[in-house]
């Protein structure tokens, strides 16, 4: 193949593309709906991926430690929790802390800190803990007690809590459901993306069906199966450039237009930021699904009509 | 130079279109096949074309069986062999004179070759207005005349024309043949199928006569006899 076929292929296809007007317009608005499906399913993904992830960050656990207990003592269990493989951080707050953020807390009531003055400092130190998974709460729990009950931080730990335990409980509720909703929204996904490429597919190919005496015509003419072939993959690839161009167009307006919306409602995911931040990324999916699509779809196409 | 050697062709449905037909052609001639509709005329020439396979016997080109041809080498076989259909077959999203260059393209010439020839080739058929103009913007003896142009413009050493004046008035009908002829006397094989008594009479050249798929005359000078 010389750099005048090559030419040649490219012209033609180019000239295919234009003058097949009305046919490439409904190649390209099927594309576009294909592979608008494809980023909302990003979207989608990412939304529900953040949002679990940041309320699982926001569930945390703490742990009151008597009064009595020495700094060393409590920083040593600090040590040995840190220590597990399930925990993500430990913070650790002395009495005075734990004091300071009572008062800070309470700082319109003046009886409740008035009271407090005269009692003097009731607070135990504080260790707050995070775990990498917020199924891990109970093991961690479970390791805190082996620890007060076997008598090597009796003397130390008061209280076990989570932070709230009906907070703890709604987000085992919600990761159970957000595990079981990504299993069924994954699978539902596919399918859905899996059928609109089939029928974009199926779109192509009826253009191409449109073209067979054309390609026959070719054939009896004596060109070659490659050029004949090479155009009509041209002209594929250039609807899903064009498609995947479009849809990125449109993600820009519309992603703006539910920006803040998706931020209030799913805590913080900003889906317009997010599309502008990872844009290479969208771009290369959205346009290489796009010219990918295009470009197979009449390479198979077009061999059926190539068997003369 | 073609020779069929009892050739027959049975459909699935049992219908036979072609029954053991053999006969030769010599290059530079001018054959005429003729034979009301279904007698097997387009079958011939889409064996020779290897569009259809025969049931049994052999088409040969130049010695060449053509259905033993690979895909990968028809293209060089058919560039050999210029066709001219009854509906033109023009590809419609390209103009006249890309109609013709694609041929010239499709074997490989080169661009100073084509902007040439093409305007050489369309003027012969008296289209040099049309150039520009698609396939839907002319008539149908301009398209079956961008047809001959396309068929002719690769130099090739048959023409097979089937039934090229089927859709034409007798206008048209005459300069078609007429651009035949002088094709023909340029010394290029000519294969023309119709049922156009008026064109075989007038022709004065060889006539194979087929007759529900067999032939059954084959006549040096002949006429349309039915």
């Amino acid at each position: 193949m010389n750099l005048l076929t090559v030419k040649r292929i490219f012209r033609a296809g180019l000239l295919d593309f234009w003058r097949n007007g009305f046919v490439s317009v409904a190649s390209i608005l099927m594309l576009v709906f294909t592979l608008f499906i494809i980023g909302v399913a990003m979207f989608a993904s990412v939304i529900v991926n953040t949002t679990v992830t940041q309320l699982q960050d926001k569930a945390n656990m703490s742990v009151t430690m008597q009064t009595t207990a020495s700094e060393e003592s409590v920083l040593n269990l600090k040590a040995s929790i840190e220590a597990l493989p399930e925990v993500q951080s430990v913070t650790y707050q002395n009495r005075e802390d734990v004091l300071v953020a009572f008062k800070d807390r309470f700082a319109d009531d003046q009886l409740t800190i008035q009271s407090l003055g005269e009692v003097g400092n009731p607070f135990g130190a504080k260790l707050t803990i995070t775990a990498k998974d917020i199924s891990a709460y109970d093991s961690i729990a479970g390791f805190l007690k082996t620890q007060v009950d076997s008598g090597a931080a009796a003397s130390v730990v008061d209280k076990i809590n989570f932070y709230d335990q009906k907070y703890h409980d709604a987000l085992v509720n919600l990761q159970n459901v957000t595990a079981s909703a990504q299993k069924i929204g994954l699978v539902a996904l596919i399918v859905f993306i899996l059928t609109t490429i089939a029928i974009a597919l199926n779109t192509l190919r009826l253009a191409i069906y449109s073209s067979r005496e054309e390609i026959q015509v070719q054939r009896l003419v004596g060109a070659s199966a490659f050029f004949i072939r090479a155009p009509f993959i041209i002209e594929g690839v250039l609807y899903g450039l064009v498609a995947g161009v479009i849809t990125l167009l449109l993600f820009y307006p519309l992603t703006w237009w539910v920006g803040n919306a998706t931020a209030q409602f799913f805590g913080g995911v900003n889906v317009f930021s997010y599309y502008l931040s990872h844009f290479p990324f969208f771009f290369l999916v959205i346009v290489g699904t796009g010219v990918l699509l295009g470009g197979v779809a009449s390479f198979l196409a077009v061999r059926r009509y190539l068997k003369i | 130079m073609i020779y069929y050697d009892r050739v027959s062709k049975i459909y699935a449905d049992n219908s036979t279109a072609l029954e053991d037909v053999s006969f030769s052609i010599e290059p530079g001639e001018f054959v005429s096949i003729v034979g009301h509709s279904g007698a097997g005329k387009t079958t011939l020439v889409k064996m020779l074309l290897a569009e259809e396979k025969p049931s049994s016997g052999s088409v040969f080109f130049e010695s060449i069986n053509v259905h033993e041809l690979p895909l990968s080498k028809m293209n060089a076989l058919r560039r050999k062999i210029g066709t001219v259909f009854q509906d033109f077959r023009l590809l419609p999203n390209k103009t006249a004179y890309e109609n013709v260059a694609f041929a010239m393209e499709a074997a490989g010439r080169g661009e100073e070759e084509i902007r040439s020839d093409v305007p050489h080739v369309l003027e012969l058929v008296d289209l040099s207005d049309k150039l520009n103009n698609f396939p839907g913007e002319l008539s149908g003896g301009e398209q079956q005349r961008v047809a001959i142009a396309r068929a002719i413009v690769n130099q090739p050493d048959v023409i097979v024309a089937d039934e090229p004046t089927g859709n034409l008035d007798p206008v048209n009908t005459f300069e078609i043949v007429q651009i035949l002829k002088k094709i023909n006397d340029l010394g290029t094989t000519i294969i023309l199928t119709t049922h156009n008594k008026g064109v075989i009479d007038g022709l004065k050249k060889r006539v194979i006569t087929m007759d529900r798929g067999k032939l059954v005359r084959d006549d040096k000078e002949g006429k349309y006899i039915l």
